[in-house]
């Protein structure tokens, strides 16, 4: 079902006269009121007047996540604080998350898009919606659970984790619709089997999932493990959350992006030149209608393509392509954003050790499992094996306390970890996604 | 009155342990004791060596972690309740013992010890009063 169907299906001509106008209220509105954008403007010589159609959309500076974290925590808001009733932050960011704003508006855009989201992944009014998402300062969870009650349909607020007593609420609530992570979904059906329940016997028809990467293979084994058609959701905290691109049940071809609320860009990552439709590169978001917290040319470092060719489902908006990597090192571990920087900083942080480190990351039993290896130095060695244990434990609550990811910490022998070309390699990612 | 042990950090992986006995007979270094404790992860070897200095440096040339730490040897009477007399005594005092292992070789009639204490020198001093015998590091690397 098309849950907005004059905006969803509009003809191109139509969507790019609305996308022109919106960009050039937001350029007018971020020049008055974010001094960032303003002297960012300046500095290229640009005034907001000059944007005159959207081609001239690349001539405007990009705006990475290193601008935003220098603006922590407020300083990118385009509205004053009485006007913002919403706020989130990304994850896994030491000491300083990404901090995003909502107004009122805002929200009832966000909630809209999402209810557009679910609509596209197969529910509707009397759908009764499992949301396995966490809830908190992580967008997934309340993004998704107000796009469900726009939408009509019945949310359970069930949060991540606790997973049998999920199995349970499944079992006699009926739920008919799922939105997780694709791992988390994996990780229901193990626990579903281990104590006798069969998805089969479950009302589950569609699953929405996303916050991280996954495969073609991945979708085809939780539709066939958890007997639903599964669909792909893009969102990220900066833009707005889950909800800026939706996979729909009838293509099952790429992510719709909600182009009348968001222009997406592909440039090349090094070069930063603007790509043609089809080619694969960095995807890059300006919002067109945030009032608390725009972002213009933002730089998610997710690569992926655009392409504008019509879809059965009959939406006019272009879809990206699964991303299938980044940009930069981020590792996304269970839904976390994790930058092997970070991990260092909480390595010099923790009294005496050395920076010589090697993150590990593998699926196990479908969960992400996040190996940290150290090397130990003649500082940090002790003849006492328990020294040495509370110095994993020590590292372990660190790296849980400030990037909110489980970590198994694993000491190893100095030259322990493998160097390429005298440079240490810092991620193993053993995931194959 | 203490003794000299070094200790040298070993992932658990096959063929660690003969590399630091072969890094230790090629330098001449004869082990006088040894004791492994290993998690499921890494193993911390300790040993008592008849040239400790040689034997921590040939081994950090070879990229271990080695690590130098004071233990006491105690002789223990070679008969049922020998071992038990004394750490009775530990016991008595609130002296924790951290670790110990066997010597290989006996010292007369009597056993040897090696206990890793944190106060080693209330040990020691406890351990005379109660006219128990701790060797020093010179006679116990050539027993």
């Amino acid at each position: 079902m098309i849950h907005d169907i004059e905006y969803e299906t509009m003809p191109r001509e139509a969507l790019e006269a609305i996308q022109l106008r919106r960009l050039q209220n937001t350029l007018a509105r971020v020049y008055s009121s974010v001094p960032f954008y303003r002297d960012a403007f300046n500095a290229a010589g640009i005034k907001p007047s000059d944007i005159k159609s959207l081609s001239d959309l690349s001539r405007i500076p990009f705006t990475t996540k290193k601008d935003l974290r220098d603006n922590y925590p407020f300083n990118m808001f385009a509205v004053p604080m009485d006007n913002v009733v919403r706020i989130h932050a990304s994850s896994g960011t030491t000491g300083q998350p990404t901090v995003v704003g909502y107004t009122a508006r805002d929200i009832g855009t966000w909630s809209n898009l999402m209810a557009r989201a679910l609509a596209a992944g197969g529910a509707g009014r009397g759908d009764i919606i499992h949301n396995a998402y966490g809830y908190g300062l992580f967008t997934g969870g309340l993004g998704i659970h107000y796009g469900a009650e726009r939408l009509g349909a019945s949310v359970i607020p069930v949060s991540g984790g606790n997973t049998k007593r999920q199995v349970v609420i499944m079992k006699d609530f009926g739920p008919t619709i799922l939105t997780s992570t694709p791992s988390y979904a994996l990780h229901l059906a193990e626990v579903a089997e281990e104590v006798g329940v069969s998805f089969d016997s479950l009302k589950f028809k569609f699953g929405v999932f996303g916050a991280e990467p996954w495969s073609e293979k991945m979708r085809e084994e939780i539709e066939r493990k958890l007997n639903l058609i599964a669909v792909d959701i893009y969102g990220l905290s900066e833009v707005m959350g889950p909800g800026i691109a939706i996979e729909c049940h009838e293509g099952k071809k790429g992510l719709h992006v909600f182009e009348d609320h968001f222009i997406p860009e592909i440039v090349d990552p090094e070069t930063l030149e603007l790509l043609p439709y089809g080619e694969k590169g960095e995807l890059v978001f300006t919002s067109l209608t945030k009032e608390a917290f725009p972002v213009i040319r933002y730089r998610t470092r997710d690569i992926t393509s655009l392409n504008p060719e019509p879809c059965i489902c009959g939406r006019t908006h272009v879809r990206m392509s699964r991303v299938t990597g980044r940009s930069d090192d981020m590792l996304i571990i269970r839904g976390v954003n994790v930058f092997p920087t970070q991990i260092e900083s909480v390595l010099m942080e923790t009294e005496e050790v050395e920076p010589h480190y090697q993150l590990v990351v593998d699926r196990e039993d479908n969960l992400d499992v996040l190996t940290v290896k150290v090397e130990v130095s003649e500082r940090t060695f002790t003849d006492e094996v328990k020294g040495l244990q509370s110095l994993e434990r020590r590292i372990s609550k660190n790296i849980k306390e400030l990037l909110g990811v489980s970590a198994r910490v694993k000491l190893v022998e100095p030259k322990g970890i493998d160097r390429s070309q005298g440079k240490a390699v810092r991620v193993v990612d053993n995931r194959n996604i | 009155m203490k003794v000299e042990q070094i200790s040298v950090f070993l992932e658990n992986k096959s063929g660690r342990l003969s590399e630091v006995t072969a890094i230790l007979a090629e330098s001449e270094v004869n082990i006088r004791a040894l004791a492994l404790a290993d998690t499921s992860d890494f193993g911390v070897l300790r040993l008592i060596v008849d040239d400790t200095e040689n034997a921590r440096k040939a081994l950090k040339n070879n990229g271990f972690t080695v690590g130098k730490t004071n233990v006491i040897a105690v002789e223990v009477p070679d008969q049922p309740g020998g071992l038990h007399h004394i750490l009775t005594l530990f016991y008595k005092a609130d002296i924790n013992v951290e670790y110990m292992y066997a010597f290989v070789r006996s010292s007369g009639d009597n056993a040897v010890m090696i206990f890793r204490i944190e106060k080693e020198e209330e040990a020691i001093r406890l351990l005379e009063k109660n006219g128990v015998s701790v060797i020093d590091g010179q006679r116990l690397y050539s027993i």
